[in-house]
């Protein structure tokens, strides 16, 4: 059936998942970071009482998952009191960290506010890459803290970001997880938002990259069986596939930013037309029903041809609106990851230049993620 | 894995919890960044987990509970799957 007024703008569920992004500070500035570029300019933290009612207020509209997160969450003194309030609300509470700053004394406290689960990652900027990869202090420091996480009994979560610039190293990142004890890993290829679309053409692998680091990943599977589990996040500029970007607009995931404002995804602030509310002015369960950023592009009744018709419309729910905003410019159309995008052209023009690998450092530096080149790009006409 | 014997006193495996979710209408089991909805039959056998009970002494509990007899292979059964995905974990 083709009739668009057969699509409807369903009725949601509870947001599963909420995402506290507690700060953008941060001690790392990496090339591939997802948070926004004028992060420097949101320096209005919510106080712990805002993020404690935020809490509240998502735990009674049902959410289970709270993910602790920034920037780096270390840097909030308050830390141990929210996760102390989540897991007392019942929620399974993840921190989502780099490490840096977690001390065997921070771990203790988050431990006995009730932490749940500790990811590590790590952020891999070229110069850490070459520290990883020559054992110097970046090894240590996550050799450290990964013995910390055991030491207090958390399951640990590794997640690597990977690029053109580390994947070949695939072999050893997945040993070193594999030595550090962890009990999955995720391998997850860049997304291209935010700084790691500003440093897409550097941070592009090639098909054979992408099928080398899939094959050593399958070897490793076999070798480790259900000892650790490694997931093999594909990039979608290669798939050719939109997906259902978590897992629908407004359908399980809600993010809160630093300054409070609410998201149904970590990197929807950019897009064009709409303004997000902020939980410091309504509450979780008027942003989540009623708001008219959350129910914009929920479902399939926003959608335009050719998803509008699509049978695979339900599936991929359009794909992502950052992607289609940040490569065709209107959010409104296909993901041009898709093959039937009227914008796909412009995806494997990329693809095709990783492939070329014309995209040479020295033509393009890299922009780390770091104050003065958010101030410095949020103030550039665009 | 071999299928569990049912002297075993299976408990919630590492880094999972099992509650109550009114908001599902039934039991959940969280995982790092991840939930998994349990039906009927599993939530029941799952609370019963705890380390102390035997399989024989879960069956027991939940032929009585519900009135029914013959329960033993269905909990065997999922206690093994439980135990493959780790939910469930034994000396």
């Amino acid at each position: 059936m083709n009739d668009a007024t057969t699509t409807t703008t369903p009725r949601p569920g509870p947001p599963l998942w909420l995402l506290a992004e507690l700060t953008y500070r941060c001690p790392l500035h990496c090339v591939f970071c997802y948070n926004p570029i004028d992060f420097a300019n949101q320096t209005d933290e919510l106080s712990t009482d805002d993020w404690l009612r935020v809490l509240r207020e998502g735990r009674e509209l049902g959410a289970v998952q709270c993910g602790l997160s920034g920037g780096e969450p270390l840097l909030r003194d308050d830390l141990e009191v929210i996760v102390a309030e989540a897991r007392r609300l019942g929620y399974y509470t993840n921190l989502l960290t780099s490490g840096v700053g977690l001390t065997a004394e921070r771990a203790r406290a988050l431990k006995a506010a009730g932490l749940d689960h500790v990811q590590l990652s790590f952020q891999d900027s070229t110069r850490e890459m070459n520290d990883f990869l020559s054992h110097t202090k970046t090894f240590e420091l996550k050799n450290r803290v990964a013995q910390i996480i055991k030491d207090q009994g958390w399951p640990m979560v590794m997640n690597v970001v990977l690029h053109r610039l580390n994947i070949d190293h695939i072999d050893r990142i997945i040993a070193m997880a594999a030595e550090f004890g962890a009990e999955y890993l995720e391998l997850a290829n860049t997304q291209y938002y935010s700084w790691a679309f500003q440093n897409r053409d550097a941070l592009l692998p090639t098909r054979a990259q992408l099928q080398h680091a899939e094959a050593v990943a399958d070897v490793w599977r076999a070798k480790l069986g259900d000892r650790m589990r490694i997931f093999f996040v594909a990039p979608d500029y290669h798939e050719g596939k939109a997906k259902k970007c978590v897992n629908g607009w407004g359908s399980m995931f809600l993010t809160v930013t630093p300054d409070g404002t609410a998201l149904p995804c970590h990197t929807a602030k950019m897009l064009p037309g709409l303004t997000f509310p902020n939980v410091r002015e309504q509450s979780v369960r008027e942003i989540w029903f009623d708001s008219e950023s959350f129910n914009r592009y929920r479902g399939t009744g926003w959608m335009k041809e050719p998803c509008s018709s699509c049978e695979h419309r339900e599936e991929d729910l359009g794909g992502c609106r950052c992607q289609a905003f940040l490569i065709a410019h209107d959010p409104t159309v296909a993901d041009p990851v898709c093959v039937k995008s009227p914008h796909h052209a412009l995806v494997v023009e990329a693809v095709e230049r990783a492939e070329a690998g014309v995209a040479v450092a020295t033509e393009h530096p890299l922009v780390f993620r770091d104050p003065k080149n958010s101030r410095r790009l949020s103030t550039q006409p665009s | 894995m071999t299928a569990p014997a049912s002297s075993i006193r299976p408990r919630i495996g590492a880094g999972f919890r099992l509650q109550w979710e009114p908001a599902q209408d039934c039991h959940v089991l969280l995982y790092p960044e991840g939930m998994v909805k349990l039906n009927g039959s599993a939530g029941e056998i799952m609370v019963r987990c705890d380390g102390e009970r035997s399989i024989d002494a879960i069956v027991v509990e939940l032929e009585t509970a519900f009135n029914a007899s013959g329960l033993a292979p269905e909990v065997l059964s999922f206690v093994e799957i439980a135990g493959k995905q780790r939910w469930l974990i034994w000396e």
